[in-house]
């Protein structure tokens, strides 16, 4: 049996707004292992964010257990929380999140920077060894905003992937983008996953969902629907199928 | 997170915003170099005025008549004949004075040969020279037995000398007139200049007491007494010690009032210092006001900055950054801002201060401490009014930050 890299019992989150309790999660619970492709689907108000939040050790819950690799995220401080986001979660943002009039490289550093066990020269080499795995070895010390949309998202993924976390966790990450440089991004993403990288992936497109081998569709706060997907489309070969575009 | 990913973190984030990091700089560059130039100017005219009254002898203690009473009336002090000769034989005689001079003097037309010079002839006692710091640059000052005699011969200073020996004649020997009265000169003092109130110390006569008060004024009052304690230290002492013999000489009372004024050099010294350090408390003030300016400028910068990168604080804080890393990054950024800036303010300040010095030629003093003290406050305002936009950065919601638009 893989091990369990994200274990959610009875997951419930409630928002006061006002005199009235929203209850944004109302007893969520499924367990991810290694090397698990899932796409967390939903329309919107399903609670999608808020399990993201949640999953990212970035709010807590109101009630239920978050085992994250392992380890009990509940009562944890903020500062033990900003930690074991830093050594165990890559984030990767639908508006990539890159820092501005930054290089590539340094951009992807950042997660190290907060670790002070890494030395400068280790920082450097892990960044450029990130972003060669995202196939950008020859865009290391091009600015945020010298690159293309799918350019910047890749540079996000190498940044996710730089401090060698327990589990990406994807939001909307190819919703800026247009259909080719989606493909390119989920191409890649299949990669990683076949390079043994668990992967979650949350959004309300439902395409998505045939390229991963797993779907948790949310609805009212709750799991509607928990597949495995036996058929994962190939996205290196809807890539290859595109249309080409003549700009001549 | 290590200091100095910190330090590199803030140091990338100012050089994204050179432009406004400068601007922001410019309020502290002003401030210090301000703070600088004023304390510079205002502490060079202080120590030159303190220095030319220690030239004048800050030891000197001067015994004037002062108020009495005749039947009720009170006379002006210059109309007091209260010093006599026999106060100032008494003088001699305490423990606490090295030296003491009447001063009897008396103003005319000064006529050798073809030039005559109006000024004035001070009748005074050997002592004088030591009380006031004067030196010989040639010949001879007057002996006890000149006072005796009520000899016919003075020291004279340069300004006396260039007006009467226009042509470089040498004075020793030469006979000078007075009042129609041959003087014998018998010395020339060097020459001190002007003093912080201007006045020409240069121009002078000495020659001894008696022969003014017998001989031209014919009167048994004297003037003034110069005296010296035998240290500056001692000066208040000695005060003390004058105005007792002087009480005794003149059968004051016990609660009765003087009828005579001691002033010492130390009061005038204070009294004109006093008035340069509130001028130097004032321009102070001005600078330290243009620094706190500064310190609020580098505080709406940080505000507008946190508002403005809280994405970027968001992202931080999701990849791992702690509440302390956020505050400590902005807390750098302003310190770097704010001690960058003073670093350049004391280099402007010294170099006004130097440009003052060369080209309006007023004297000007840097000391160490208002360098160290400018410093001190442009670090403690960089991380005073750094700490509240840091704070607040810090206290940012991750998840609100993230999504910030």
């Amino acid at each position: 049996m893989r091990n369990k890299i994200i274990e959610l019992i009875d997951i419930k989150r409630n928002f006061s707004v006002g005199s009235e309790v929203v209850r944004a999660l109302r007893g969520i619970s499924f367990t991810i292992r290694e090397g698990d492709f899932v796409t967390i689907m939903g329309t919107s108000g399903s609670g999608k964010s808020t399990l993201l939040n949640i999953l990212g050790c970035l709010d807590d819950t109101s009630n239920g257990e978050y085992y994250l690799d392992g380890v009990l995220v509940r009562n944890m401080s903020k500062n033990e929380r900003a930690t074991l986001r830093n050594r165990k979660i890559g984030f990767v943002f639908q508006s990539y999140n890159l820092l501005a009039k930054t290089t590539a490289v340094e951009n992807v550093e950042l997660p190290l920077m907060y670790n002070s066990s890494i030395r400068s020269k280790d920082r450097r080499d892990r960044a450029i060894t990130a972003l060669t795995r995202v196939g950008l070895a020859d865009r290391l010390q091009h600015k945020s905003n010298q690159m293309s949309g799918g350019q910047m998202q890749r540079v996000a993924i190498a940044r996710a992937l730089v401090n060698d976390p327990a589990v990406i966790l994807a939001d909307e990450a190819t919703g800026n983008l247009d259909t080719r440089t989606s493909f390119e991004i989920l191409t890649l993403l299949q990669r990683l996953h076949s390079e043994g990288k668990t992967i979650v992936f949350v959004t309300h497109n439902p395409e998505i969902a045939e390229f991963s081998n797993r779907c948790i569709i949310l609805k009212d706060g709750l799991v509607d629907s928990d597949v495995y997907n036996s058929d994962v489309r190939s996205a290196a070969e809807v890539l290859a199928n595109l249309p080409v575009l003549n700009e001549d | 997170m290590n200091g100095l990913n910190l330090f590199r973190i803030a140091v990338h984030a100012l050089s994204n915003n050179k432009t406004r990091a400068f601007l922001t700089m410019l309020g502290i560059i002003i401030g210090v170099a301000s703070v600088i130039t004023m304390l510079a100017i205002g502490q060079g005219s202080k120590s030159s005025i303190e220095n030319q009254i220690s030239e004048m002898g800050s030891n000197m203690i001067m015994i004037y008549p002062g108020e009495s009473r005749m039947g009720g009336v009170k006379l002006s002090a210059s109309e007091m004949n209260t010093l006599k000769i026999e106060d100032y034989e008494s003088l001699k005689e305490l423990d606490y004075l090295s030296g003491v001079s009447p001063l009897v003097s008396s103003s005319g037309q000064y006529i050798f040969g073809a030039n005559n010079y109006p000024s004035a002839i001070s009748g005074v006692s050997p002592d004088y020279l030591s009380i006031r710091q004067l030196k010989l640059a040639s010949g001879a000052m007057f002996s006890e037995d000149d006072i005796r005699l009520s000899a016919k011969v003075c020291v004279i200073g340069t300004t006396i000398k260039n007006n009467l020996f226009p042509n470089g004649e040498d004075p020793i020997g030469q006979i000078i007139r007075f009042k129609k009265i041959p003087f014998q000169v018998i010395g020339v003092l060097e020459s001190k200049g002007y003093n912080s109130m201007g006045t020409d110390q240069d121009e002078i006569v000495l020659t001894p007491y008696t022969t003014v008060m017998k001989r031209i004024l014919a009167v048994t009052h004297l003037k003034s007494i110069y005296a010296s304690a035998i240290t500056e230290e001692q000066t208040e002492v000695a005060k003390q010690e004058v105005s007792e013999a002087l009480r005794y000489n003149h059968k004051i009372e016990s609660g009765g009032v003087d009828d005579f004024n001691i002033r010492t050099q130390e009061e005038l010294a204070s009294m004109i210092s006093s008035t340069s350090e509130l001028m130097t408390t004032l321009l102070a003030c001005v600078a330290a006001i243009s620094l706190l300016v500064g310190g609020i400028g580098i505080m709406n910068i940080m505000y507008v900055s946190v508002t403005e990168r809280t994405k970027e604080i968001g992202l931080r804080m999701s990849v791992g950054a702690k509440g302390i890393d956020i505050l400590s990054q902005f807390l750098i950024e302003s310190l770097l801002i704010s001690v960058t800036g003073g670093i350049i303010g004391v280099v402007l300040g010294c170099s006004f201060a130097l440009g003052v010095n060369k080209l309006v030629h007023w004297p000007i003093e840097i000391e160490t401490w208002t360098i160290l003290v400018s410093f001190a406050v442009c670090s403690f305002t960089g991380v005073f009014f750094g700490w509240y936009p840091a704070k607040k950065a810090a206290q940012l919601d991750p998840i609100d930050a993230i999504r910030y638009e």
